[in-house]
């Protein structure tokens, strides 16, 4: 047995790691945050050269071809980082539906483009409140042309191309839903860009009016794609909330260290301690649940409904218990926009939400370990 | 990245599994697979005598005590075969409960800090079962700050005189040996004056009586020494030097993962798929589905943290503090999880015994469960570990640590 990275792989971490500390430092961050810049468009060219956007395209589509794990360990940095830049929307959500349920053409055009960083896609799949559900989606497909809007989108105010999922039928079943392309650069789209918890990653609604599409996959067929993009795309966005959760950490740890008060280093008060300790163990938690979905992922596993729902679970509650943690353990500091630390809370509150709230994947996760243990 | 055995490990497995197939007390396989909730108990067979005989059979076949060396008593095996072992004796593994503090903890320490004779007289009979070994730190004044025991150790000439009191020792009423821990010099702060022994638990003017425990049940004892004598060759490490000592007994404590710790998740999990609610099945209820699903990431995070240990031990890495997590995460919630389960039986969840549900599995979970939040280091003091050796946070502000011992305040309030 060996649970863990190869030595090749924490090597990948390690190189993107130091890539990121480079390239996206705190400052870097804090410019999208600040709204002078729509993404980090340098770092996202960077990203490219590295090799990082295409780590897990195939190499006949422009891709690296390494795999997932690759992409799980790259993943894990970019949420260290909270590197501002629309790589969950492109690489977990876009490019994981074109490799799944793509046409030849459709990859060959799309695939080579994200790995070179020249196109930004999305899963346009939301309309307003509520989780993942066929019977949310309102957005009509008429013959190739879609009306209706999407909102919230991630990164959909700078994306070149969507997913977009969409009603075709009216039986009241899973089969009522397919999904298309759409070129947003094309005719019939508004793009709006949205107010949102974590500016760092952006939000928009778009609305389609005769906007002309071309389906991804066969008709009916969108709902049991969108499940599986969501079940990959929750254990790569798990690993940036690991990711994120251990960087809270390590600022918490650090602050306590260095803050004096009442005479001493308040990380030798146990109050302070235990706050870290508790940390410490939801962020191993999650972490432990993410390798194996990672596991699950790279091999395709039947497992991997399950390791998914159970990993998007564990690092989401890690990461937002490790963000509001760190704010406490830096006192009044801690809620200042100068300091670091609500960019995590931010990030961490806004990546609890993209894929479907905690709520949606408990019901998921205790549906699919109940529909496992009747079949064995 | 993979679950997969090495050759080597395959054919280690192979071995081990044909061995147990052809020896194991297969009668008690369902009875110790249900047990699994801390207590072990046989209908119809004395526990104690079922397990000395598995345990003595594994050794005159090679397959006691995997990881110590040959001419103690055991295999000499790996750290990862060890893990093997115990993913293959399954339920078997929990006739193993009454050995695993002389195992993991008496056997490690005599093998550190025993002279040579010693070792070859004692150790192979602790392996094989024969004799069993309890551990004598604990005391009424020295529980979480085990370091400010009282029971005092006097030399006189070649022997020891042992006076004081123990507590919360598992085993004392069926062991045959124990490691001791002794104040020497009480003149000196108080890690730098205790001494450790070992001595047999039927030498005159010791008395062992059980502790009724807030659930009822009694695992555990009080020992009593009224001039106990041990000789001088019975001492382990110098004298003064017994914190050193017991800090390598509490290291091994750590050491034996992959046994795994019961969070009381599979149990409440099989229960609220049988379980009918008012408005139709629990499973299907929205509320009973969030509670499980925040308990299920819970128990696969802690499965799969330890197989991330039991990796770095295949690569030949020495698991860590970071293994106190296991206990911490799984004592509370234990707790809860019992108290979940009763919630959910309404009214009816107040019976106990075989007046309730299951025969009152949960109501036992329940009121055993505060007992696993402080055996082997409270929550707190894991909180303190975790926080001080893996976050590397400085320790506590100690007001008693360079005081000599007699002379630190006994009282709170004046």
């Amino acid at each position: 047995m060996n649970f863990d990275f190869s030595d090749e792989q924490k090597q990948m971490r390690d190189e993107a790691r130091k890539f990121l500390s480079e390239q996206c430092p705190p400052k870097a961050v804090r410019t999208v945050l600040d709204g002078k810049a729509a993404y980090d468009r340098d770092l996202w060219r960077g990203l490219a050269e590295m090799g990082f956007l295409g780590v897990a395209i195939p190499e006949q589509f422009g891709g690296a071809g390494a795999g997932h794990l690759e992409l799980c360990v790259i993943a894990e940095e970019m949420g260290r980082a909270l590197a501002p830049v629309p790589f969950s929307s492109t690489v977990y959500l876009a490019a994981e539906a074109l490799m799944l349920a793509g046409s030849d053409a459709q990859k060959q055009k799309w695939l080579p483009k994200i790995a070179a960083g020249e196109a930004i896609g999305t899963l346009a799949l939301f309309e307003g409140k509520g989780n993942p559900s066929p019977k949310a989606i309102k957005l009509t497909a008429a013959g190739a042309a879609l009306n209706g809007t999407k909102k919230p989108v991630p990164d959909g105010a700078i994306a070149d191309f969507a997913v977009v999922a969409a009603r075709t039928g009216s039986t009241g079943r899973d089969a009522d839903i397919s999904l298309f392309l759409v070129d947003l650069k094309g005719s019939g789209v508004e793009v709006k860009e949205l107010t949102n918890l974590d500016p760092t990653r952006g939000q928009a609604e778009l609305t389609f009016t005769n906007a002309k599409a071309e389906p991804l996959g066969a008709t009916g067929e969108g709902w049991g794609i969108i499940t599986q993009v969501l079940d990959r795309a929750a254990v790569l966005l798990a690993f940036e909330q690991v990711g994120g959760a251990d960087r809270a950490l390590e600022m918490g740890r650090d602050y306590a260290l260095d803050r004096i008060a009442f005479g001493r280093p308040i990380g030798s008060f146990q109050a302070v301690k235990h706050i870290l300790a508790d940390m410490y163990v939801s962020a191993t938690l999650a972490r432990s649940n993410c390798y194996y979905g990672a596991w699950a992922l790279s091999t395709n596993a039947a497992e991997l409904p399950e390791a998914a729902a159970a990993a998007r679970i564990s690092a989401t509650q890690a990461f937002q218990h490790c963000a509001k943690n760190n704010i406490q353990v830096h006192g009044g500091m801690g809620f200042t926009w100068e300091f670091d630390c609500h960019m995590y809370y931010r990030r961490a509150n806004a990546t609890a939400l993209g894929l479907g709230s905690v709520s949606y994947w408990e019901d998921a996760l205790i549906d699919r370990m109940r529909k496992k243990n009747a079949a064995a | 990245m993979n679950f997969d055995d090495t050759p080597q490990e395959a054919a280690f497995r192979a071995e081990a599994r044909a061995w147990i197939a052809a020896n194991a007390p297969k009668q008690y396989e369902e009875e110790l697979r249900k047990s699994s909730l801390g207590r072990v108990q046989l209908k119809n067979a004395n526990i104690l005598e079922v397990a000395k005989a598995w345990q003595k059979k594994k050794a005159d076949a090679g397959w006691a005590c995997l990881h110590w060396p040959k001419e103690y008593g055991g295999r000499g095996a790996s750290p990862i075969e060890r893990v093997i072992w115990q993913q293959e004796e399954g339920p078997f593994g929990r006739l193993s409960a009454m050995f695993i503090i002389g195992h993991g903890m008496c056997g490690p320490t005599m093998m550190a800090f025993a002279r040579e004779e010693h070792k070859r007289h004692y150790l192979p009979p602790l392996a094989s079962g024969e004799k069993i070994w309890c551990q004598l730190f604990s005391e009424p004044a020295g529980g979480s700050d085990v370091a400010g025991l009282r029971t005092r150790a006097e030399r006189k000439g070649d022997e020891w005189i042992i006076n004081g009191q123990k507590i919360w020792t598992s085993g004392a009423h069926y062991s045959d040996y124990g490691i001791l821990l002794t104040r020497t010099d009480p003149t000196v702060p108080k890690h730098k004056g205790l001494t450790m022994f070992f001595l047999d638990m039927k030498s005159p003017g010791v008395e062992v009586r059980p502790i009724k425990q807030a659930s009822g049940q009694s695992d555990f004892n009080e020992v009593y020494f009224t001039d106990v004598r041990i000789p001088d060759h019975q001492r382990l490490g110098e004298v003064n030097d017994g914190w050193n000592v017991s800090l390598t007994t509490l290291m091994n404590e750590r050491m034996s993962i992959g046994a795994g710790v019961s969070t009381g998740f599979p149990e409440l999990f099989e229960f609220c798929n049988s379980l009918m609610l008012e408005d139709g099945p629990a499973i299907e209820d929205r509320s009973v589905r969030s509670r499980l699903a925040n308990y299920a990431v819970k128990a696969s995070g802690l499965k799969y943290t330890s197989m991330r240990a039991i990796s770095a031990l295949s690569k030949g890495e020495r698991p860590g503090p970071e293994n106190s997590i296991g206990k911490l995460v799984a004592g509370s919630m234990i707790q809860e999880v019992a108290m979940y389960a009763l919630d959910l039986q309404g009214a009816a969840g107040v019976l106990s015994g075989t007046d309730a549900e299951l025969a009152g599995k949960f109501q036992a979970m329940l009121l055993r469960a505060p007992g696993t939040r402080v055996e082997g280091g409270t929550d707190e003091i894991m909180r303190n570990i975790i926080a001080e050796r893996v976050l590397g946070l400085p320790g506590d502000i100690r007001v008693d640590k360079d005081v000599p011992f007699n002379q630190i305040p006994t009282k709170g309030r004046a």
